[in-house]
């Protein structure tokens, strides 16, 4: 076990690791993100009262549940950072900034263009949907904040205290549409009690919500073998690596 | 297959601009997300790359090595 945290606080080690896991998770993913967005796109009847605008909750739902589980991994590496000053805790926390903005932008413009033909309108101020912004936001003000320091452990403990700061708005994410009613729908998944979507939309909606956990952790580990790269050029294991390859 | 023609998977009875162009969008960003963190860490190499050999040109190969180990 000590041994395994010992490792993972090797650089040269993680970054071969990462891409191993790379080999095989992309592809899976993929496959399965085709599959579920097939699946759902064309293979499920339309909703009896969205008709087929419905549809674009096979990407919308994925895109918002990653982006909100992903902002917990940004976090946590903040909060293991502070407190342990890991810093390999440090590298998870900046790479995955990047790829929860991209979700969440995906969640909102999906849901943007997915409220139109639904509520005639593109654009409420909303509760759910307002917090969704602030998401977005926080994740760009943590890309935003690293690059403003030249101190990069500076900017390491800025950003995790931004992140950890931020958390605020996750329960309100989640409790938005249940505290106050407005035109988004609640949750349809529960996992107590009976969910109020038909199993036919269930399992490509799960079997996509898979595959963005899948796309997820790909950019996460190929956005930390990047940043490892960046910050060992000066090393003999990414001079060896460079001259190797080619 | 839920849809009885090609044309009607892309007109989905008038809600198939909405749901393509949230597919492609989609589609879009993932993959730029996907492909970034490859280019930046090819690019990283190149650029390793090239001052490396720089340095090997001036012969001083073996304090580049060094240096960093």
């Amino acid at each position: 076990m000590w041994s395994f945290f010992h490792k993972l606080g090797s650089p040269p080690w993680l970054y071969r690791i990462a891409g191993v896991l790379l080999r095989w998770l992309l592809p899976v993913s993929l496959l399965a993100l085709g599959t579920g967005l097939i699946w759902g796109l064309l293979f499920t009847a339309p909703d009896f009262r969205q008709g087929n605008s419905y549809r674009i909750i096979y990407i919308h739902v994925p895109a918002a549940v990653v982006a909100l589980a992903g902002y917990y991994v940004m976090a946590l590496a903040g909060a293991v950072s502070l407190i342990w000053k890991m810093k390999v805790a440090d590298i998870a926390m900046k790479a995955t900034a990047p790829v929860g903005a991209a979700l969440t932008f995906i969640a909102l413009v999906t849901g943007s263009i997915w409220g139109k033909p639904t509520w005639g309108t593109w654009w409420v101020w909303d509760a759910r949907i307002t917090s969704m912004l602030i998401l977005l936001f926080l994740y760009l003000g943590v890309i935003a904040l690293y690059e403003a320091y030249d101190n990069k452990a500076a900017a390491g403990r800025a950003c995790a205290v931004l992140s950890l700061v931020g958390t605020v708005n996750i329960p309100i994410i989640y409790k938005s549409v249940d505290w106050w009613y407005s035109l988004h729908q609640p949750a349809s998944i529960k996992f107590t009690g009976e969910s109020t979507i038909d199993p036919t939309m269930l399992y490509p909606l799960l079997l996509s919500i898979i595959a963005f956990y899948g796309v997820f952790t790909c950019a996460l580990l190929g956005n930390m073998r990047a940043e490892i790269l960046a910050r060992e050029t000066r090393t003999g294991w990414v001079r060896r690596l460079a001259g190797g390859e080619v | 297959m839920y849809f009885d023609s090609f044309k009607a998977m892309l007109v989905m009875d008038g809600h198939g601009a909405y749901v393509w162009a949230a597919y492609g969008l989609t589609l879009l960003v993932l993959s730029l997300v996907l492909a970034a963190p490859g280019r930046r860490r090819r690019r990283l190499l190149r650029e390793l790359r090239g001052e490396l050999r720089r340095q090997a040109r001036h012969g001083t190969k073996e304090a580049a090595y060094a240096s960093g180990s």
